[in-house]
């Protein structure tokens, strides 16, 4: 995983005061299955029968969020404004994890099923 | 069946009582058949059975869909298999089709192997020459780079991959419209694409029969779903003059018909799995049927056509 550097900080830190919405998240996709039983639930959503549970999940800066792909058909995670990096097509079982970056509001869908969106709220 | 019309209001070769029927009958995925008004049943398992050629025609072909090779859940454990036995079938037919058109997701996952191991099963069709337009499962890279380095390299394919030809009098369009989506939104054509489309039927007189194919739905079988294109009502402007106008789709895994005016929009079954009636799941993902029943809910569809009809006789069936 990859960490902010010191320029990205201060990039992330004004684009957070100048537009709060368009802040950046970490670069910091990465994917793998998930099948193991420590698998962690905090700050999971779920993506079943063509939906991403919760649709809305709040989040503090820093922390770690993650996509598990419950449905038989391929899915993905797309930030709207590509704020940060989108996943590749998760086939059953797989999960895709970013990094919650600045505060703000990030609207995310699956580029595969667009009906599909969902929100991340990261506070401080 | 002698089903000659007897109300035509529109002058479309179509009336309510014969239009009906047909649903009743692509309600039950049974073979149908319109063509010029006149209805008619048979599958392709009885012709072939009892050796009876196919009406003589001008030209036909055959649309074969969601092929998904790579899937391996429930809901089909080997779609390799269903997928030779639809080629089976084609390959025991009287008079061969012309030519095949697939209407997208080749495979499941747009992996190299997949796409090897379906050009691989299609070496057995003894018809040679295929047309394709991509599934959204065929582009998961993004750009569809791979599909199109395998599926256009003999075609002038524009842009992401669309194209038109021309076979015995027949106009055929292959639309894209499964690539740039765009969030809560459904299939998209793009700009770029209809402006190629407007200029593509500019000159053509509107006697010439179309045939436009793509994956998702032209028409807005059930956006809820994402079951429709948002820019198809503009594509079908550019369409609206010719007389006789198919639109052959996949993507819903299941036969649905509509007419509207001159325009008849089809979409055809998969030879992978199921999907369900719209609105009748949770969602509309690959729906699990007992395994003898399976067969009966995926298949392919012939369309035929008769110079001088007015529309072009199109005829689903199932590899039960």
């Amino acid at each position: 995983m990859t960490k902010l550097t010191q320029k990205n900080k201060r990039t992330a830190l004004l684009c957070g005061i100048s537009f709060l919405n368009l802040a950046l998240f970490a670069i910091a996709g990465e994917m793998k299955d998930a099948n193991g039983p420590g698998a962690a639930t905090k700050n999971q959503i779920v993506i079943k029968d063509f939906h991403f549970t919760p649709q809305t999940l709040t989040v503090k800066s820093g922390e770690k969020i993650t996509w598990i792909n419950r449905d038989d058909e391929p899915h993905t995670v797309v930030s709207v404004e590509k704020q940060f990096k989108k996943s590749s097509a998760l086939d059953t079982d797989q999960e895709f994890t970013t990094i919650a970056g600045a505060p703000g509001t990030y609207s995310y869908f699956c580029s595969v099923h667009p009906k599909m969106t969902g929100t991340i709220v990261v506070e401080k | 069946m002698s089903d000659y019309i007897s109300h035509d209001h529109e002058d479309d070769g179509i009336d309510r009582r014969g239009f009906l029927h047909c649903m009743a009958w692509a309600g039950t995925g049974l073979l149908w058949t319109i063509s010029g008004g006149v209805l008619a049943s048979k599958t392709l398992a009885q012709i072939a059975k009892a050796g009876e050629p196919l009406p003589t025609t001008d030209l036909s072909f055959l649309q074969i869909s969601d092929s998904h090779i790579g899937f391996s859940k429930e809901a089909n454990k080997d779609v390799t298999a269903t997928f030779r036995i639809a080629l089976d079938r084609i390959n025991a037919m009287p008079t061969p089709p012309s030519f095949l058109i697939h209407t997208g997701d080749i495979s499941q996952l747009s992996k190299p192997e997949e796409f090897d191991t379906f050009d691989e099963v299609l070496k057995s069709c003894r018809t040679k020459d295929v047309f394709y337009v991509p599934g959204e499962h065929d582009v998961l890279d993004g750009s569809g780079k791979l599909y199109r380095e395998r599926y256009l390299k003999s075609l002038e394919g524009k842009g992401s991959g669309w194209y038109s030809f021309n076979k015995n009098g027949v106009h055929f369009i292959g639309l894209v419209n499964v690539l740039n989506l765009q969030t809560g939104g459904l299939g998209q054509l793009g700009d770029e694409q209809l402006e190629w489309l407007e200029a593509d039927v500019k000159d053509l007189g509107s006697s010439t029969p179309i045939v436009v194919f793509a994956h998702i739905p032209l028409w807005a079988v059930y956006p809820e779903w994402g079951w429709g294109t948002n820019d198809s009502e503009r594509a079908l402007g550019y369409l609206k003059r010719f007389g006789s106008v198919t639109v052959l789709n996949g993507h819903i895994h299941q036969v649905l018909q509509k007419v509207e005016g001159n325009v008849t929009f089809h979409s055809a079954m998969s030879t992978a799995f199921p999907q369900p009636a719209p609105g009748t799941a949770p969602s509309p993902g690959p729906m699990k049927v007992p395994a003898e029943k399976l067969r009966s809910m995926l298949g392919l569809t012939s369309v035929q056509y008769l110079q001088g009809r007015s529309s072009l006789a199109v005829v689903d069936s199932n590899l039960s």
